[in-house]
């Protein structure tokens, strides 16, 4: 991994303060333009814009507190979330489309359908969801690059 | 069929986006759910809901959705009109409510499909 680590031109961190919907959103709209001002096509901003949206309120609606790091690569883009609070029981049907623990309150703010989980693994190649139940969750997922303009500025940064 | 169209044909109120409503608009999606929406509208959708916080602008610009119609007169917050202000995103507003819009959206000839 040491010779991948070398080649990450930018990473950053932000937090999600859990329960905190007036903000709902802010971290994958920072990250979406991040990557459209490191000229990006549309379809990786468009995936990872999904994916980290999902990401980011699954923390809102369900931990305490969580971070969301966001990694650039020549090959990848890399994205890991982490979150302390009530963790997830059963992964595997966590993943299930349809199965949702939402409350009244998430769902009459516009979540809860279940589908969160199944829009990132459609839009990422790659994706490893792992949890403690009562401690928290780690989810991260990958972004290919292949096939992308490689004149990226940020991909040639301080390489 | 363009947002334009669609709204001279409802008399729909015209909340942000002016300048986009030449956008051509193909098949809808109705829905509150932003998910279930993130998961099943296609781009150039029209999207027929009722949730107005700032989130439909995230959603509807990440799927390159052709505008968003609120129902049952329901109005935008204001944040919700500076963000789809900033992305160019249409916002309308029906006094109709979902079923009827989406049903007579159907009459005139868009589909659910994309
Ligand atoms: N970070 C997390 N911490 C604790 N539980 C989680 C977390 N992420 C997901 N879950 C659990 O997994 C379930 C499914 O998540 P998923 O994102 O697929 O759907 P949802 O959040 O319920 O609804 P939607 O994403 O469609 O708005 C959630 O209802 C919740 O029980
Ligand atoms: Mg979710």
């Amino acid at each position: 991994m040491s010779g991948a680590e070398n080649n990450i031109h930018l990473h950053e961190m932000f937090h999600i303060a859990g329960g905190n919907f007036t903000n709902a959103g802010s971290i994958s709209s920072q990250v979406k333009k991040i990557l459209k001002e490191a000229g990006f096509s549309s379809r990786v901003i468009r995936r990872t814009s999904i994916a980290t949206f999902e990401a980011e309120m699954n923390v809102i609606c369900y931990a305490s507190r969580g971070n969301l790091s966001l990694f650039i690569t020549p090959d990848f883009l890399k994205i890991v979330v982490e979150d302390e609070g009530i963790g997830i029981p059963d992964v595997d049907l966590a993943m299930q489309e349809g199965y949702s623990t939402a409350s009244e309150r998430i769902h009459e703010l516009g979540f809860g359908a279940g589908m969160g989980l199944s829009n990132i693994k459609n839009n990422t190649d790659g994706m490893i969801l792992t949890s403690k139940f009562g401690q928290g969750t780690h989810l991260e997922f990958l972004i290919s690059l292949e096939g992308e303009d490689k004149s990226v500025p940020l991909l040639n940064a301080g390489g | 069929m363009t947002v334009s169209d669609i709204v001279k044909s409802f008399g729909l109120k015209i909340r942000a986006g002016k300048n986009r409503l030449d956008e051509e608009v193909r098949g809808g999606y109705t829905g509150d759910l932003l998910s279930d929406v993130i998961a099943h509208s296609r781009k150039g959708n029209i999207w027929v809901t009722i949730q107005t916080h700032p989130n439909i602008v995230a959603v509807a610009t990440m799927k390159e959705l052709a505008g968003i119609i609120l129902t049952g007169g329901r109005e935008p917050d204001s944040e919700t009109l500076r963000k789809a202000e900033e992305e160019g995103m249409p916002i309308l507003v029906s006094s109709l409510l979902a079923f009827e819009l989406t049903g007579k959206l159907y009459q005139m000839g868009i589909s659910g499909m994309g």
